[in-house]
C-alpha cells in the first residue's frame, strides 16, 4: 500500500468567510483523480462538517489528505484545543455547544459529528484538553 | 417539475443568470431548512432532482449546496445573496431565485402542488 496523494491544510478559527474553502479543494482533488461521484460526495460532507467544527468549536487546525492506491482514502482533523469535555454527548444527535455566530451562518444543529460517522467507512476520535484528533477513512476504487 | 414552474408557483426572481436548461430541468424534490447540517444530513440521495429552499442567505449555503451536488436554491422571505456570494454561486454553477413568500408559504404552495420532500 503505497501513497498516491498527500496534501496538507490549514483551518483559521472563526473565519468564516473561507470556510468550506478545504473541503471543496480535497472534493476537486478527489474527482480529478477519478473517484466516483457518490463517494465523493460521502467525504465532501463528512469534510465539511469536520472543517466547520475546527472553524467554530476548536482554536483552528489541521487537515491531511492521504489516498492510498488501494483505493483508501484517509482525512486527518487535528486541533490543538479546547477538546470535548462528553465524548459520548458531542456524538450525540441534537447536541450543541455552538455559539450564536456559529447558528448565525446556518450551524450549531448538533447533527455534524453524528452525520460524519454515518457517512464514513472508517470513524475514529480522540479528545483532551491539548487537542482533538478526528480519523476517517472511506474505500474508493481508484 | 420544470425549474421554472416551481418559479412561476413561488413567485420566485432569479439571482443568478437565468438559465434556459437548468429551468426546464425536472426537480422532484424538496428540502427546507435554515441548518445547513440538516441539510447535509437529510439531503442522501436525489441530489440532482432536489431543490434547497432556505431562509439562510449566505456563503456557507452555497458551499452545502456544493458538498451536497444539490444545484438550485430559492431563498425564501426576500433574502438577497451580496455580490461576492453570487460570483460564488456563479463560479459553483449554482441557480439561486428568491422568494419574498415566508418558508411556510412557499413550503405550502410546493407542496398543493405535488411536489414531494426528500423521501419521494
Ligand atoms: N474540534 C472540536 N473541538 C472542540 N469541540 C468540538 C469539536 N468538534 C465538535 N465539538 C463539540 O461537539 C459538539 C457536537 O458537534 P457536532 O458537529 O455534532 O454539532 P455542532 O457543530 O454543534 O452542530 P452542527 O454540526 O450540526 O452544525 C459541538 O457542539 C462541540 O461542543
Ligand atoms: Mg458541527
Amino acid at each position: 500500500m503505497d501513497s498516491i496523494l498527500q496534501k496538507e491544510y490549514t483551518v483559521v478559527q472563526d473565519d468564516y468567510v473561507n470556510a468550506g474553502k478545504v473541503s471543496s479543494d480535497i472534493k476537486t482533488t478527489l474527482a480529478e483523480i477519478g473517484i466516483s461521484p457518490k463517494i465523493l460526495r460521502k467525504i465532501a460532507v463528512a469534510s465539511y462538517e469536520s472543517e466547520i467544527n475546527l472553524i467554530i468549536h476548536a482554536y483552528g487546525g489541521k487537515v491531511y489528505l492521504d489516498v492510498s492506491d488501494d483505493g483508501y482514502i484517509s482525512l486527518v482533523f487535528k486541533d490543538p484545543g479546547p477538546g470535548i469535555p462528553d465524548l459520548e454527548k458531542a456524538l450525540t444527535p441534537g447536541w450543541s455547544t455552538a455559539s450564536e455566530k456559529a447558528r448565525g451562518m446556518g450551524f450549531g444543529a448538533g447533527m455534524g459529528l453524528p452525520n460524519i460517522q454515518r457517512v464514513s467507512d472508517e470513524f475514529d476520535i480522540e479528545s483532551s484538553p491539548q487537542g482533538t484528533t478526528l480519523k476517517l477513512g472511506f474505500r474508493a476504487a481508484v | 417539475m420544470l425549474a421554472k414552474e416551481i418559479a412561476d408557483i413561488l413567485c420566485a426572481a432569479p439571482l443568478t443568470e437565468w438559465d434556459e436548461k437548468i429551468m426546464n430541468q425536472d426537480y422532484r424534490n424538496v428540502f427546507a431548512t435554515d441548518l445547513m447540517s440538516d441539510a447535509l444530513a437529510m439531503i442522501q440521495d436525489n441530489e440532482e432532482s432536489t431543490v434547497l429552499l432556505t431562509g439562510l442567505c449566505n456563503s456557507q449555503t452555497l458551499r452545502t449546496a456544493e458538498m451536497l451536488d444539490v444545484r438550485f436554491i430559492v431563498f425564501v422571505r426576500g433574502k438577497y445573496l451580496q455580490d461576492i456570494d453570487l460570483e460564488m454561486a456563479k463560479n459553483m454553477d449554482i441557480t439561486c431565485l428568491a422568494t419574498d413568500l415566508t418558508m411556510y408559504d412557499a413550503c405550502g404552495r410546493l407542496y398543493q402542488k405535488g411536489v414531494a420532500g426528500i423521501y419521494g
